[in-house]
Formats: C-alpha cells, sequence, structure tokens
C-alpha cells in the first residue's frame, strides 16, 4: 500500500545512521576478531594458527589465571557491594529529618569514574603516603596493600566496592520507592515485625532491581581496566590481571601482538555472553514478581 | 457544501471484515449518528471518513472530491476522540492553536480565534493551564475547541462523552446540539448510547457486525425499526420480541414496545410478573410469558401488580411490529 | 503510629548507622580534598585536618597536567557523542515505534543484539582501523566509533511506544506530518527520557578510559581520565599534585551530577523498571 512504501523509505533514512555505525564498530570489529584471533602478529605482519589458538589460549594458564583472578574479584565486589548498597538503601529510606542529606552522600560515588575513583585509593593505600595503611599498619605498611600478593586483589575490590556504592545505592532506593505502600501496611497490620516485612515485602518486591543491579555489577567486574591500569598494573605476579587486563594492558605476553589481544577478547565475549544468558535465565523466573 | 458520502466501503483488517460494502450520504449540515454495539464496525467507519484507515474497497466523498488519496490534514475533517488525545506538554491555548500553528496562521490570529473558541466553550480561565490540571469534562471541551478552531467542514466525533459522568454528559448533549446549531457544519458522531444517538443526532445509522442495519430519524429508527437488532438497541427498555403464533396468529415475530403493552383481563397473553420496579415517573414490570422475558413501562398511578401474580397482557394494533421470523426483517404493512 | 517513621531510641541507633556510614563512603573524597589545599611539603603533616590552606597545588597541578587542555578535550568528545547519540537514537526509536516496514522485527533484534556485544570485545580492531585510517591521535578516533548506541535506540523506542495512537491520530489530524509529530509531539512528551539518555550518555563519554588509552599517545589528546594516568606517572613523587588533579577532575561531574540528579536515577534505573 502506499503508505507502506513511504514507511520503508523513511524508515531506512533514520536507522542508516545507527545501523551504519553499530555494524562498523561493534558488528564488524566482533566478526574481524574471531578471525584476527586465530593469528599471531608481529609488528609488520600476521601468522595464522586457525581455531586452536582459541584452544591453546584458553588453555594457557596465563588465560586460565586472569579467569580465577576475574572470577574472584566478581565474587568479592558483587556480593558486598549489593549487600552494602542495599543496607544503605533501607537505612536511609525510613522517613527521618535529614535523610536526603544522607542519601546524597551515599549516592556520591557515581560522581567518581573509575580513574578518579582509582587514584583516590592508590594514595589511599599508599605505603609511603596514605592515611590507611598508617592506621592499619602489617603488611599495609610494607610492602603496602597494593604490593602484597595477599591483599593486592581485595585492595583493588575496596576500591571497586566504594566506587559502584553510589550506582547501586541509587538504583535500590529507587528499587524500594516503587513498592507499594500499602504492601507495608498490610504486613504491618497482619503483624510482621521490621525484619519480617523486609524479607517478606521488601526483598520479594525489589528482586528485579537486586537483579539488574548483579547483572551490572557483575559485567563490570568482567570488564574491570581502569582500576587495574591504575592500582596495580595487573600485579603483584599477576593476582590482580583481570581478563580485559590481559587482554589490553602493558607489559604482557599479549601486549605487543593484535592476534592474542583479539583472541583473548574474543574469549571475554564467550565468558560474558555465557554470563548474560544465565543471568537472563534467572531474570526470566524472577521477574514476575513487579507489575 | 460539505456532505460526506460513502460508497460501496469495505475494510479488512488482516483478512477479517469490519465494515462491508457501506453505502452512506451523510448531508451537509446533518448531525449523523453512527450507533452500534462495540465491534460493529462505527469506529472504523467514522476513522475512514477522517482518514485514519484507509478503505480496501470502495470511495469516500467530502463534498464533491473524492477524498481516498487525500491525507487526513488536508481533508478539511476534525476528529474529537473518545481519551481527547490532547498534548499534555502544551497549555490549553497552544493545545487549542495547535493546528492553526502547523497550518502556519500567524501568531495574532491564532492565539484570537483560540481565545474565542476557548471562550465559547467556558474554557476562558483556563488557557494556561496544562491538561493534566483539568477535569474530565474541561478536557473534553478543550479537544471540542481544537476541532472547533480549525473551522472544519466536518467533525468527527468517536465517543466524545464516554469519559464523563452521567450528570455531565447529559449537560454535554445539550451543548454539543447547541454546538451544531451554531457552528452550522456536518457532524459525524460515534455511539453506543442510544439516548445520546435518540437526544442529538438529526439521523442515525444504526450498525450491526459492519453492515447497516437502518438510516433514519430518531423517530423513525424509533417507531419503525427495521429489524429485531434495530428493535432491541434503540429504546430502553428494550422491545419485547414475542414468539410467532403468540400474541396473533400467523408465521412471524411481533415485536411490543414496553410502553404499548397493556395490563387487562380481556388480554390474550398470560404474563407471571416476577420483578416490580418503581422509577419514580414510571414502573417497570417485569414478567415471563411462556419462556420469553417481557418488560412493561407504566405510568407510576396505575394499579401494581403483586410479585408472584398472574396478569392479562395484550397490545393495539398500532402498538404491534412484525418482523420476519427467519431474516428477522420488518414485514410492511 | 505510622510505620514508615521511626521513633526512640532505634531512631539514635539509625541516625548513628548513617552517620557511620556516611563518614565511610565520604572519608576517600575528603582526604582529595584537604590534601589537594595543602602545599606539597606538608601532605605528611596532620594529614587529616585542612592545616597550611593553599591553592597553589591545585594550579601547580593544572598546569603540569595539562588539564584545561584534559578538560577542554574530554568537554569536545563528550558533548559531540552525547549530542550524537541522542539525535541518532531519536531517528532509529521513531522507525522501530512508529512505522512499519518489511523486516522490522528482525532489525530491531539485530540492533538489540550489539547489546551483547562487550565494548572490550571490538576495541582490538577498532584500533586497527584507527590505525589504517591514520586517525590515531585524533578527535575522530575519539567520537565516531560512539556516535550511535543501542542502549539509546531501546530506551527512547520503549517510551516512545507509551504514547497513545490516538495521540499520533490526532496530531495527523491536526495537520502534522511523520517528522513534524517527531519533533512536535514525541520529543516533548518523551523530554524525561531523553534527559536520562543526555545524561548518561554524556557520563559514559566522560568516563572512558580504555579507548582513549589505546588511541591517543600523543598527550594533547588526553581526555581528563587519561590525563590523570599522565599526570600519576609524570609526578609519582608528589602525591599531592596527583590529588589536586583529581579534585580538578572530579569537581565538573560533581557539578553536573548534582544539578541533574533526576535524569541520574532515570538513566541508571532505566534498565531495571523493564527487567
Amino acid at each position: 500500500m502506499k503508505r507502506n512504501r513511504r514507511d520503508s523509505g523513511l524508515a531506512a533514512l533514520m536507522l542508516v545512521p545507527s545501523g551504519v555505525i553499530l555494524l562498523l564498530f561493534v558488528v564488524y570489529p566482533l566478526i574481524k576478531a574471531v578471525w584476527l584471533g586465530q593469528q599471531r602478529c608481529g609488528v609488520t605482519k600476521c601468522t595464522n594458527n586457525g581455531f586452536d589458538q582459541y584452544l591453546d589460549a584458553f588453555r594457557s594458564n596465563e588465560f586460565q589465571d586472569a579467569l580465577i583472578v576475574t572470577a574472584k574479584y566478581a565474587l568479592i565486589t558483587v556480593p558486598i557491594g549489593l549487600v552494602l548498597g542495599v543496607a544503605l538503601a533501607v537505612l536511609a529510606d525510613k522517613y527521618m529529618r535529614g535523610v536526603g542529606i544522607f542519601r546524597t552522600i551515599f549516592s556520591s560515588t557515581v560522581a567518581t569514574s573509575v580513574a578518579v575513583a582509582s587514584v583516590m585509593w592508590f594514595f589511599l593505600l599508599n605505603p609511603n603516603v596514605g592515611v590507611l595503611s598508617e592506621w592499619i599498619g602489617g603488611i599495609a605498611k610494607t610492602p603496602g596493600l597494593l604490593q602484597d600478593p595477599r591483599s593486592a586483589l581485595w585492595a583493588v575490590s575496596a576500591s571497586s566496592i566504594w566506587a559502584n556504592l553510589g550506582f547501586t545505592f541509587i538504583v535500590v532506593t529507587a528499587g524500594l520507592q516503587g513498592v507499594p505502600k500499602d504492601l507495608y501496611e498490610s504486613a504491618y497490620v497482619d503483624g510482621a515485625g521490621g525484619f519480617s516485612r523486609f524479607t517478606n515485602v521488601t526483598l520479594p518486591m525489589i528482586s528485579p532491581t537486586l537483579l539488574f543491579a548483579t547483572v551490572v555489577l557483575t559485567t563490570r567486574a568482567f570488564q574491570s581496566f581502569g582500576e587495574v591500569d591504575l592500582l596495580t598494573e595487573g600485579g603483584p605476579l599477576g593476582k590482580t590481571t583481570t581478563l580485559t587486563y590481559l587482554a589490553y594492558g602493558s607489559g604482557l605476553p599479549t601486549s605487543n601482538d593484535d592476534g592474542l589481544r583479539a583472541t583473548v577478547s574474543v574469549l571475554l565475549f564467550a565468558v560474558l555472553l555465557a554470563l548474560a544468558l544465565v543471568q537472563f535465565r534467572g531474570l526470566e523466573k524472577r521477574v514476575h514478581y513487579g507489575n | 457544501m460539505a456532505q460526506v458520502r460513502l460508497q460501496n466501503i469495505t475494510k479488512q483488517f488482516d483478512g477479517v471484515t469490519a465494515v462491508e460494502d457501506i453505502n452512506l450520504d451523510i448531508a451537509d449540515r446533518e448531525f449523523m449518528i453512527l450507533l452500534g454495539p462495540s465491534g460493529c464496525g462505527k469506529s472504523t467507519l467514522l476513522r475512514i471518513i477522517a482518514g485514519l484507515e484507509d478503505p480496501t474497497e470502495g470511495e469516500v466523498y467530502i463534498g464533491d472530491t473524492m477524498v481516498n488519496n487525500v491525507m487526513p490534514k488536508q481533508r478539511d475533517v476534525a476528529m474529537v476522540f473518545q481519551s481527547y488525545a490532547l498534548y499534555p506538554h502544551k497549555s490549553v491555548q497552544d493545545n487549542i492553536e495547535f493546528p492553526l500553528k502547523v497550518r502556519k496562521v500567524p501568531k495574532a490570529q491564532r492565539a484570537a480565534a483560540a481565545i474565542e473558541a476557548a471562550t465559547s466553550l467556558g474554557l476562558g480561565e483556563y488557557l494556561d493551564r496544562k491538561p493534566g490540571a483539568l477535569s474530565g469534562g474541561q478536557r473534553q471541551r478543550v479537544a471540542l475547541a481544537r476541532a472547533i478552531v480549525r473551522n472544519p467542514a466536518v467533525f468527527c466525533m468517536d465517543e466524545p462523552l464516554s469519559n464523563l459522568d452521567a450528570k455531565l454528559r447529559g449537560e454535554t448533549r445539550a451543548e454539543l446540539i447547541a454546538l451544531h446549531r451554531r457552528l452550522n457544519s456536518t457532524f459525524v458522531y460515534v455511539t453506543h448510547d442510544q439516548v445520546e444517538a435518540m437526544t442529538m443526532g438529526t439521523r442515525i445509522a444504526v450498525m450491526s457486525r459492519g453492515h447497516l442495519e437502518q438510516i433514519g430519524t430518531p423517530q423513525e429508527v424509533y417507531d419503525k425499526p427495521s429489524s429485531v437488532f434495530v428493535a432491541q438497541f434503540v429504546g430502553m427498555p428494550p422491545m419485547n420480541i414475542l414468539p410467532a403464533g403468540s400474541l396473533e396468529t400467523g408465521t412471524h415475530l411481533v415485536g411490543v414496545r414496553p410502553e404499548h403493552l397493556r395490563i387487562s383481563p380481556d388480554q390474550p397473553l398470560s404474563l407471571q410478573v416476577q420483578l416490580v420496579e418503581q422509577l419514580g415517573h414510571e414502573v417497570h414490570i417485569t414478567g415471563s410469558v411462556g419462556d420469553r422475558r417481557v418488560v412493561i413501562r407504566q405510568d407510576s398511578a396505575a394499579v401494581m401488580p403483586a410479585v408472584g401474580s398472574v396478569v392479562q397482557v395484550g397490545a393495539a394494533e398500532n402498538g404491534r411490529h412484525r418482523f420476519d421470523a427467519v431474516t428477522e426483517q420488518r414485514i410492511a404493512e | 503510629m505510622a510505620i514508615d517513621q521511626v521513633y526512640g531510641a532505634r531512631k539514635v541507633g539509625r541516625y548513628l548507622l548513617l552517620t557511620f556510614m556516611a563518614f565511610v563512603v565520604i572519608f576517600p573524597i575528603y582526604m582529595m580534598v584537604v590534601g589537594a589545599l595543602k602545599p606539597g611539603n606538608k601532605v605528611l603533616v596532620n594529614p587529616l585536618l585542612p592545616t597550611d590552606f593553599t591553592t597553589g597545588t591545585l594550579t601547580e597541578a593544572w598546569r603540569t597536567g595539562h588539564l584545561g587542555r584534559a578538560l577542554w578535550n574530554s568537554a569536545y568528545v563528550s558533548v559531540l557523542i552525547t549530542l550524537a547519540q541522542v539525535v541518532t537514537s531519536i531517528l532509529a526509536a521513531y522507525a522501530f515505534a512508529f512505522l512499519r516496514f518489511p523486516g522490522k522485527t528482525f532489525v530491531f533484534v539485530a540492533f538489540l543484539a550489539t547489546l551483547l556485544v562487550p565494548l572490550e570485545a571490538t576495541l582490538t580492531v577498532n584500533r586497527r582501523t584507527m590505525q589504517s585510517l591514520s586517525w590515531i591521535n585524533s578527535y575522530k578516533a575519539l567520537t565516531i566509533p560512539f556516535l550511535a548506541t543501542a542502549f539509546g535506540i531501546f530506551m527512547i523506542r520503549q517510551v516512545f511506544l507509551t504514547i497513545p495512537k490516538e495521540m499520533h491520530e490526532a496530531a495527523s489530524m491536526d495537520g502534522l506530518g511523520r517528522l513534524g509529530f517527531l519533533w512536535q509531539v514525541a520529543v516533548p512528551l518523551s523530554r524525561p527520557t531523553i534527559g536520562a539518555l543526555t545524561l548518561f550518555s554524556f557520563l559514559t563519554s566522560w568516563n572512558q578510559y580504555l579507548w582513549p588509552t589505546l588511541v591517543t599517545t600523543n598527550q594533547k589528546f588526553n581526555t581528563v581520565q587519561t590525563g590523570l594516568k599522565t599526570l600519576k606517572l609524570a609526578a609519582i613523587d608528589k602525591p599531592n599534585l596527583v590529588i589536586a588533579g583529581t579534585v580538578i577532575v572530579a569537581l565538573p561531574i560533581f557539578v553536573v551530577l548534582i544539578a541533574f540528579q533526576r535524569q541520574l536515577i532515570r538513566g541508571l534505573t532505566a534498565g531495571a523498571v523493564k527487567g
């Protein structure tokens, strides 16, 4: 019909700008990376090793170590960050005088970029000038929390949990405000105490929000680069070399080899995709609390 | 001149027929009501006139021009939507001015027109408000004003009163009649409410299942319904349809309006009284004749039968409507 | 008594807990600000207290880190990306929400699928593309790959879909064409969401770290994020200079966020609402 034909032309015109950008800088590089990931590259040329390069890379100690580091990093930052964020949001959700100030403070870390937060914590934890290392003493003085292999990942995690706290707080607060008040009142009339109201009303009602926050925080953990680059450069002894840092950091076997970098980034993509699918299934199961 | 002519209009949505082979002539300055239950195709027909839907077959004329290929904005047609479709981000005045602004009417001129339209509908003091700050009735007037300000040849209205409460609906009906008289233009009005149809329309087109059942003045439709469907859709309570052979010998159905049924011992039908409703100015008596539900409307002064009693009822010849038992169409006298 | 109010001892306890947590959260920021306002040789003296107040450290950091240039670069790049993302998202969202065309579902899913591809999976190839175009060390490299975003398209499409069909029809009766409807009705109606996207895009591009380190080697093209790294490496023996630089870099975003709190919340929670 005449209208439809005109629609198609206009639609094409409107989709072209985004389509071209996404095609050139998301779709093409992904496909190209799968191909490039089969090569080892020097400064001028690449040699093809076929698909085996993925298997070799995946089995390599460097990749396995980075995978474990990243998983540990996620397992530290996500649960702690989530619990802190929910606790603060619930604490600051009651009607009390001055609660707005607390909300502003708890939200404030959202304004710090990864670079800003990392540089801040670099100095807070610095064994020579940092106040925190002064207070903590022990390994925090020599060699320093970021320098000791036992504590480095935890130190990076502290910085990251702090930096993400604002995000988690804002998202959970918004989720809490979406819980209909009559549900609380009904539970109250039914005789439920504060803790019981939290587990029986609050948690189920904000579970979609929590799931969303979990997805975002986990993805961020797997994509962490800036904090590693600025705090530890992957060290000490590779204890903070995450997958993304392995793909893009300096001073690593991958650093001057675009082929290997592509291999690692494609594997990283595969890991993230698997993660996304797992989370998506969880999402499907539990999201029906809303509405 | 703004008569509207629909010729052999058929509209299908994904193979489902919404209206079929409709022929309708709406005269200039007529207040035409499209009446029918939901899903009968009345809104589709209105939207075809407005240009919001393309007919699958058939031709639409406005004035003497075939408008099938004319965009809605060039048809000189305004529309008032059931939900009013006001722009929530614009003030009342900006809403009313908007059609003129789009048509590049100079600013001073369109402001004057908008204020005049608003004032005529009693919206003068709300010009700066946003629709969200208005009551339902006021919003409805803004929607009307937005249509009026364009001074269109044809007004299309799709159940504009259905979101108002009963009292406001009654008042607005009277205002719409006055508006029609004042504007002197053609109104096409869709409703499922037979009271609106009877009180406002110069003519009514009754629709059912995508077909036109009857076109006529309210009086014609009421007095000489062309089918059982029309007979029962127009009039409240609806016309009683008695099975063939009950009130008179013969093979056709006999319809009698509730006010034409008389209670008297010499009448032929026995009615078992089940319910007596006192409405103040009149009384509705509901009962059964055989397995048929029958309603009688009486003056409240008359003697009231007791619930459970059996009374004799019947109707005079001029109160009887005869319909074919198979086609359910009216049988001409 | 209302259940959302707290009384007596519990109230005091809650305030104490809130105050303690507030101190913990704000402590790193406080230390930065205090450090940035001290002269270099006094950083270790009374590190907790704002003594020996000076703005000298800030100005020195500004000069040493070429932070003026970095701020300008960041602002320029972020504004460009934000404007482009908002416009391209609105256009594509309109096509997906209001137009009928063959293969629409497929095209939409294809657009949406790009959300599954993490930035990190594409950057190596993208950097090679930049190299082959000789775009390393250029604003083109910093902006062009990010001029469109499936996230923005999806977000705006969702809000466009909530506009009632009758609004679209009323506009066409009023005489608006398709583009007229888009700019005069759909966009103004979606202002809160578009505002949220604007802020979200701006923050995301302002905070980019990895990509700029890959495609810029010349300090002239430092953004504030890579500028901080440069400053940190250059002034490793002058911690308070780096601290002052951090404060300078963080300040504009604090101001922006305080001004646009509501949009921020909407932007951050956009993914959560329609789970």
